[in-house]
């Protein structure tokens, strides 16, 4: 069901764009005002998460740890599962931000006939969420095609790595067609695999959703219904300029595409996509674990009120001398 | 707020990537925002409508293509009636000779590199 409502939802955005812009011509709307509002809710409520989050204390190093910790000179520790100083966590970090290494480690049970239990490798999840994001990236950095002018270099490099195989023209990116198996992927999981159905809600299947009508509106829009592309570049670059004017004659598949697209923009902060900027603060990972070498002082701790030994000697000298009591300084 | 430096620096490098564009569009200072291929004929309508030209002509330039080396097929007729060759060299360049004011003008603007000059010999311009 919550599959179903997700994609009500979307199926709903793409009509109120239709409707907005094929019946209504609301271009101002959709084509100004929207995404800068988007952009704005975007970038605001990512500073807003994130400071938010940077307000929570970690007092103690709680990493999640899979190797030997750095103990004795000679017991051999993991330095990248167990790291002990800040290179090894920033190197953990990094390997677990490019390539997802905590999704590689993942483990499948499964109950066998004879009723012994079996765990496996499993891989698939793995895989396709290293497709689904380093492919997002790359068309993500494709589209500065019509935000930088002139083009920068990596644009057109990434451009002719991506469309490699020079099928049909404009020439199939290879990133469109793997973006779109990922996504279908990510989704046929949820529904067939059942521990994964029962714990996804509308949060999970909304954004994949609306990124696969992003990734299947730009498909159309790119090889089938096809847009005058110097008209969007007039109005992606009136955006950057602050001087926006909303050209004529874009065909209506690149509105569906944009208000996607600002519908992303502006759930991002609110929804699971902030793992963006979460996963750099993740305390199970981007801490060293050296809870044992170095001693981490509780920020919040009151001065706690004491009398040592010492201060009891001094209070009660006279009288402990009376009674002939040993004394540490007479 | 804590780790306020580390979190300070990460929301820094955020904000200079998503306002890239933004910066390096400024740097450039004035830039073109918008295109105009110039058209350098007489002749008076093309093989296709205006409209349907911008968006689609690298289709039917791909359809040409098939037909001319494909199907031996080199004929078009378009809308209006009249017969084309199916000729990137001859129909379309006698009109459109000046490439670097007119194919170059949008597609070095939206980073489009095509390769029809893989095969055929760019025209030779004048140099100004």
């Amino acid at each position: 069901m919550n599959a179903l409502y997700a994609l009500f939802v979307v199926i709903l955005l793409l009509l109120v764009a239709w409707i907005g812009i094929g019946t209504v011509n609301l271009h101002i709307l959709f084509g100004i005002v929207l995404p800068y509002l988007a952009f704005a809710i975007f970038v605001l409520g990512f500073f807003y998460r994130i400071i938010k989050w940077a307000g929570s204390p970690v007092p103690f190093r709680i990493p999640a740890t899979c190797g030997q910790q750095k103990s004795l000179p000679w017991i051999k520790n993991s330095k990248l599962d167990n790291p002990h100083n800040a290179f090894w966590t920033i190197i953990r970090m990094a390997l677990e931000i490019l390539t997802f290494r905590s999704l590689f480690r993942s483990t499948r049970a499964e109950l066998r006939d004879d009723q012994r239990i079996a765990y496996g490798d499993t891989k698939w999840l793995w895989a396709g969420a290293l497709a689904f994001h380093w492919t997002f990236l790359i068309i993500i950095l494709r589209h500065y095609r019509f935000f930088a002018e002139p083009v920068p270099g990596f644009v057109l490099f990434l451009q002719n790595i991506d469309g490699l195989f020079q099928v049909g023209l404009p020439v199939v990116y290879i990133t469109d067609a793997v973006i779109v198996l990922a996504a279908t992927y990510l989704f046929i999981r949820r529904v067939f695999i059942p521990q994964v159905r029962y714990i996804s809600l509308f949060a999970d299947y909304f954004p994949l959703f609306l990124i696969g009508g992003i990734a299947v509106t730009g498909i159309l829009m790119r090889y089938f219904t096809k847009v005058d592309v110097s008209a969007v570049k007039e109005l992606t670059l009136g955006w950057i300029n602050f001087n926006p004017v909303a050209p004529e004659g874009i065909g209506i598949m690149f509105y569906l595409h944009l208000f996607l697209v600002s519908v992303l923009f502006a759930y991002f902060p609110f929804s699971k996509l902030m793992h963006m900027g979460g996963i750099f603060l993740s305390p199970a990972r981007n801490l060293a674990n050296n809870n044992r070498a170095r001693r981490h002082v509780n920020p919040w701790n009151y001065d706690v009120k004491t009398h040592t030994y010492e201060e009891y000697e001094d209070e009660f000298r006279d009288v402990m001398k009376e009674a002939g009591m040993p004394l540490e300084k007479e | 707020m804590y780790d306020a430096g580390k979190i300070i620096i990460g929301l820094v490098v955020f904000i200079a990537l998503v306002s890239y564009p933004v910066w390096y569009d400024a740097a450039r200072g004035d830039i073109p925002t918008s295109v105009d291929p110039k058209i350098v004929t007489t002749e008076k309508e093309c093989v296709a409508p205006t409209e349907y030209m911008k968006a689609n002509h690298m289709d039917l330039l791909n359809q040409w293509r098939d037909n001319v080396v494909r199907k031996n097929i080199r004929v078009y007729t378009a809308e209006s009636g009249r017969k084309f060759e199916m000729s990137l060299s001859h129909t379309c360049m006698d009109c459109h000779s000046n490439k670097s004011e007119f194919c170059d003008e949008c597609h070095n603007y939206s980073g489009v590199n095509p390769y029809c000059w893989d095969c055929h010999i760019e025209p030779e311009e004048e140099q100004p």
